[in-house]
Formats: structure tokens, sequence, C-alpha cells
């Protein structure tokens, strides 16, 4: 039993955090709320720090290293709010080319590696495991501009390359999600899992994309609760800073525990999920649902807290705030609302003591 | 037991840790009483039946696992004690009578007490022989900790104080053998200076104990009157005037990871799925309307084991619980508190009923009132939210 993270894993997050500060302040997130774009200097810029290649497996250019290591690095595209999609490209996209290998997934990968290529993800709905919402067709985040589409149909998991999709822009609240519909015809080129195979991996992704989204909601509520204290201890009011009025105090003291206690929910699944046990089962599941059950309700209330503390100034387009409160309420409602993830949870527990109970 | 202190983040346990867990499971599974088969410990018959248990588990060494071998433990680390309270808690042993003793006073007396208290207090405590009671609230000193007004004087003889004052709330008081707790010795001194943490025998000429029953109806409560009570010297703990900064150091244990492993709450999460499962197949509606609830309560206790490990691993590696000893509290408190509530919420009309021998004939009832409490004691959450705000988020005090 040990539960923290390596030196190296820390010291690369710390290095992260510092390349982020400057590189995507608030400004920067106001110029890609104007034009989002996929690919930016700072994309070449983290690629470079092998960041962007984490997954990618050492051959191909990558460091071929595993969710676990990356996700202390989410947490800090969180807290900075990167709008450029880190989860999808190296979190999802690059180990499922690893697994998978097709003649052009040396390319991608080494693509990926460089900072050339970006991916997007179609969702896969948490509790079905099928692709796409019941509600109709799938919004798939990162869509407008990517390079390379990881997309599902009755055959299996296709990798697609951007020619051969057509891409609908769909607008979101934080622009920056890039979202679009996607037109596309499955073919035996594009296949690189099928059958159980498939089923597996997609299990798999929607566990490993819960992980990850939860990892940058973890970010994102520590840099909501940040930005709301210290506001409460430079505004006042009656003659005082507002944060040391217990109401005040209480609202923030309330967030902080639920995110000190979604940390090691995100951490504990990460590990789990890079573990030998079948890809989907059940405990490693339960563990990503977990994940992001805690880390989007703590993503939430840190969202609904720091605007209270704000008051009307927060309310504002002028103040920094909604730039982190968007992407908390986006991200809190992908791969699984908490409520979904709840369902599920209840859901494999009570097969399980049925199973026992035969 | 050590830890390893680099390498990979590894949630398994070691195959030694693997064979502890199986000896203590055996040996649990060999001795321990069936589930609430015992009277309450807030009878006088309950006390001594839990008393009894404690003595079987120091005369096999389960009592203390953590202690050093002189004092009846197994010189276990922490990860240990985690895995032998996931047994414990897993076959549902009984409530530990001894629990402010052990968990509570002995962590301080690790740290401050001489080699003669040691000598003197552990083995009973451990053993159950000697049952400890905590003399912290007052009637006007309880969220106010440093409110206190009980004091103690030099004796006539100057070998020892005389203290006099009212203690309250202290829970075990109608029975223990024992009490720890704070006194002023420095009238003339602020708030927190001034006091001194003294051990005191229950049976001390001038204590007088009145038993006061709790929500249950259980005399689950005393006040202790303490009348010019002799205190010889050897019975301060720590230093003259130190007594804050030594109850502190057990509040922080009481809060942080000693008084409530994780494993008393991933258990009774346990028990709520399967009662959920349960009314399920009875009544699926009005299950379903639960089923958020069940599942948040127990995703609850699965974060706080796993917070707990975390907070373990940096405790390993050297680190401390700091503030964030508040944070656990809150958390765990609210946890039980609803874990109990969706199970009566799944009970419906048969939440209340007590089968006519009291609360203890409802386990779910019982375990909400005794739940209600975990906001309240080990200083209040409002108090906890203080903490975390100023200490954690560095808001200003008012």
């Amino acid at each position: 039993m040990r539960f923290a993270f390596t030196e190296q894993q820390t010291e690369f997050r710390d290095a992260v955090r510092q390349v982020l500060t400057k590189e995507c302040t608030p400004d920067d997130l106001r110029a890609a709320f104007d034009t989002p774009a996929a690919r930016t200097e700072r994309w070449t810029t983290l690629a470079e720090m092998g960041v962007v290649g984490l997954t990618v497996p050492e051959p191909r250019g990558g460091l071929g290293l595993d969710l676990l290591d990356l996700v202390p690095l989410l947490e800090e595209a969180g807290r900075s709010a990167l709008p450029e999609p880190l989860i999808e490209t190296t979190g999802l996209a690059a180990p499922l080319l690893a697994a998978f290998p097709s003649d052009r997934s040396a390319d991608w990968l080494e693509g990926i590696a460089g900072g050339q290529i970006t991916a997007a993800v179609a969702p896969v709905d948490v509790i079905s495991g099928s692709v796409g919402s019941p509600a109709g067709q799938a919004t798939v985040p990162a869509a407008v501009g990517a390079d390379l589409y990881i997309l599902s149909s009755a055959s299996g998991i296709h990798a697609v390359p951007c020619t051969d999709v057509m891409v609908t822009p769909v607008p979101s609240l934080d622009p920056t999600r890039r979202l679009g519909t996607i037109d596309w015809e499955p073919t035996t080129t594009t296949l690189i899992a099928s059958g159980e195979d498939a089923r597996e991996a997609l299990a798999h992704l929607a566990d490993r994309a819960s992980v990850a989204t939860a990892a940058e909601l973890l970010g994102l509520a520590d840099r909501m609760i940040s930005i709301a204290a210290a506001y409460a201890k430079e505004r006042n009011q009656f003659g005082k800073p507002i944060g040391s009025f217990q109401a005040v105090k209480h609202l923030l003291a309330g967030v902080q525990v639920k995110l000190e206690f979604a940390r090691p929910a995100v951490y504990g699944a990460a590990w789990s999920l890079g573990q030998v046990e079948p890809a989907g089962s059940a405990s490693g599941s339960r563990g990503a649902s977990l994940a992001k059950a805690y880390a989007s309700d703590a993503a939430t209330e840190a969202a609904r807290v720091s605007l209270q503390v704000h008051g009307a100034i927060g309310y504002t387009w002028e103040c920094d705030l909604h730039l982190y409160l968007k992407r908390a309420w986006a991200l809190a409602e992908s791969w699984g609302s908490s409520a979904d993830h709840r369902s599920r949870i209840l859901a494999s527990l009570v097969e399980e003591l049925h199973q026992t109970q035969d | 037991m050590k830890n390893t202190s680099d390498g990979a983040m590894d949630l398994r346990f070691t195959p030694a840790q693997e064979e502890f867990r199986a000896e203590a499971r055996h040996w649990l599974a060999a001795n321990s009483p069936a589930p609430g088969s015992l009277p309450s410990l807030d009878t006088p018959d309950g006390f001594e039946a839990h008393r009894d248990w404690e003595q079987a588990m120091f005369a096999d060494r389960w009592s203390v696992v953590s202690w050093p071998e002189e004092f009846g433990g197994r010189d276990v680390g922490i990860l240990e004690w985690l895995i032998f309270e996931e047994e414990y808690w897993r076959i549902q042993a009984p409530v530990r009578v001894s629990q402010n003793g052990v968990f509570l006073l002995a962590p301080t007396m690790f740290e401050f007490g001489t080699d003669a208290q040691k000598a003197r207090f552990l083995r009973p405590m451990a053993s159950g022989e000697e049952i400890w009671c905590q003399g912290w609230s007052e009637p006007d000193a309880g969220s106010d900790l440093a409110g206190i007004r009980s004091r103690a004087e030099r004796s006539p003889d100057d070998d020892g104080w005389l203290l006099t004052g009212q203690k309250t709330w202290a829970s075990r008081g109608a029975y223990a053998e024992w009490c720890f707790g704070l006194f002023r010795t420095d009238p003339g001194a602020e708030r927190h200076r001034g006091l001194t943490y003294f051990l005191m025998a229950m049976d001390s000429t001038g204590v007088t104990v009145r038993p006061i029953p709790q929500i249950d109806g259980e005399p689950g409560f005393a006040e202790i009157f303490f009348e010019s009570v002799f205190v010889p010297d050897s019975q301060v703990l720590g230093g003259v005037g130190q007594g804050w900064s030594v109850a502190m150091a057990t509040a922080g244990s009481e809060r942080g990871l000693s008084l409530r492993s994780p494993a008393r709450y991933t258990e009774a999460a346990s028990r709520l799925v399967s009662l959920y499962a349960e009314r399920l197949d009875r009544d699926p509606a009005r299950a379903a309307r639960s089923a958020d609830a069940v599942a948040q309560a127990w995703m609850d206790a699965e974060a706080y084991r796993l917070n707990t490990y975390w907070t373990a691993s940096r405790v390993l590696a050297g680190g401390t619980v700091g503030p964030e000893a508040s944070a656990n509290k809150i958390h765990w408190s609210e946890t039980d508190l609803a874990i109990h509530r969706t199970a009566l919420g799944l009970l419906g009309p048969e939440a209340e009923l007590t089968g006519g021998g009291g609360v203890a004939g409802n386990p779910w009832l019982d375990g909400f009132l005794f739940a209600l409490a975990g906001p309240i004691y080990a200083g209040t959450n409002e108090i906890q939210r203080n903490v975390v705000a100023e200490r954690l988020l560095g808001l200003p005090r008012a």
C-alpha cells in the first residue's frame, strides 16, 4: 500500500503548472473563447514537454506512460481550463491507437506525440455502454478542427482521418469545447477493433474518460475555490473582509471538504484502471464512477459557491470566474452525470450481491 | 511495519499484511460475540459485557494491535491497524467500550506521558480493567473549550492538586473508573494558557457522578462534580500549564485517523446496499426512490476509505495530519448520518419500530441516533468548518 504519487510524477505536475500559469491565463482563455482552435502554440509547448505524447509508446516518440501519470497533469489542465484536447488526444485516442495497431496508427501516434495531430472521441453512454446518446446524434467534444476521429459503429471502433468526415459545429456555452456532430461512413480501412475486443475497449474507454474528466474537474474546482477565497479576503463589507463571516466561511469550507475527498477517489480509480484486471471489471468501473460523480459534484458545488461568494461581479462577463464555471458545468455532464454514475454504481453493487447469493 | 517510501503507487497490501488480515479474521470469527448480542454498553450489564469482550481481546493481543508489545499490543503499523479494523467491522464485533482510553487518551500518553505513567496506565486501559471517560465539556465550555472554568489549586502539602468544578457530557462517565480532562491551574492566565491535563480516579473522595440519560433513554452521559478532589503530581499529563496543546493532540487523533476508521462506514454502507436490494424485491417503486441516496451513501463511505489510505500513506512518509483532520471529521460524521438516514427512508413505516426492547431492537434506528451525535462531538462540524476555512483556505478569523 503506497497511495501517493512519485517524486517524478509530482515534479512533472509542477512543471506543467508553471508553464500553464504563464501560457494559459484568463486573457488567453478569452482569446480561445473568441477563436477556438484544436492546436495552438501552447499545445506545441506541451508536446515538446512530453505532455501530449505521455501515453504514446516510446518507439513512436512518446513517454509510454499511462492514465495514472496523466491524472496530475490533467488536474493542472483543469486548474488553467486548458482549451486544447488533452483528455481526448492523450487520455483516450493514443492508448486506443496503441492497443489496436493499424496501417496508419504509427503515423498518427507519432503525429500526436509531435503535437501535429489532435483527436476527437465520440462519447460512450456510461449506462448502456453504447455510443451516442438516446436523445439523438451525439455531439462530440473537440470535434471542430480535429485531425483524427475515434468513432464507433455497429461494426466496431474506427479511427477516421479528418478527410473522411464532415463536421457540423454545435454551439456550446463554452466555445472552447468545439462541439460538433459528425457525418461519416464506416469502412474496413477505418476499423481498428471489432466484436468482443471493441465492446471491452468501449467499456474501458468510458471508464478512462470518466477518470480523465474527473481529474480536470478536480483542477477546475480547486481553481474556482482559490479564486473565491482570494476574493473573500480582499472584498470588504460591514468594515471587514467577507471571508471573516462564518456564513461565507462555511460555504467555502463545505466545498473544500468535498474536493479533498474527491482527490483520492480520482487517484485510486486511475490506479485501478491501470491494473491487469480485465478492462471494465466491476470494481474498476465502480471506482471510475465514484471518481466522476465525486469530482463532478465537487466542481459544480465549487462553481455555485464561488459565484455566490463573488456576488454580482461574479455574474459578469468581465470577471474571469465564468471562464472556469462554464468548463466545469460542461465537463460535469460529459461522460455521465453524477446521477448517471450513481445509478451505474448501484446497479453494479446489486448485481454483485445477487451473484454472491447465488 | 515499514512502508515503501518510494516506488510507484500501489494500493495492494503485502502478503504479510494479508496474512495478518487472515489471522485477525480467523480470531474474530472464533471469538467475537454475535452481532447485537451484547446489551447496550450504556447499561450496567452491557458495560460489563463489553468489558469482558475487551479482556478477551487483550488476552490474545487483539485489543490494541498498534501498541508496543510491552503494553499488550503487536507493534504493527497504521496500515495493519486499518486492516484489523476492516475485519472488526466486517464481522460486526461489539462497540469498543474502552475507546476513550485506547483511541483518544493513549496517543496523547504515548506522546506526552512519563515512563511511570505509561507503565501504570496503559496495560489496564488495553485490558478493559480500567475504562476511561473524557472530562472536556463544562456547562459553559462546549465549542468554546478554552472557556473552561473548573480549576485546580496546589494541595496544602504541595504534593499535588485539588480539583474543583463541573464536567458534563462525559460519555461512559456513569461507569468509568478513570477520567482525563482539563482544569485551570493559573486563573490569571489568558484563556488557552493556564490549563493543565489531569488524570483522575473516579472513586477519589470528592467526585460525584450524576448519570444523564441520552436520547435513547440509556445513561450514556454523566455530569461529574469535583469538590476539592486530590490528584497527585504524578497524574499530570504533559507539563503544568501545557494542557491546551496536550489536549489538542488528542483532539487531532479524535478527528483524524484513530477514532473512526473507515471500515465502520464501508460495512454499514454494504449493509445499506443489502437492505436496498432486499426492498427492491418487495417494493421496487419505493426502493427506487431511495436509489440515488443509497448510491451516494456507499460512495461517501468508499471515498472516506480511499482518503484514509491516502492520509495514512502521507503519515508513513513522514507527513502529519493537520487541519485536514477537520475535513475528515465533517466527512465521516455526515457519511454516518447519510447511511442511516437513507436506511430509515427504505424502511419507511418500519423505521420507528423498536420491537419493544428499546432503540437497540432496531439497529438502523439505533445507528441513526448514534450518528446524530457525530456532527456534535469531537468539536462540532461548524467549528470544523471554521478550521477548514481559516487553516486550509487562509480566510481571516472573525
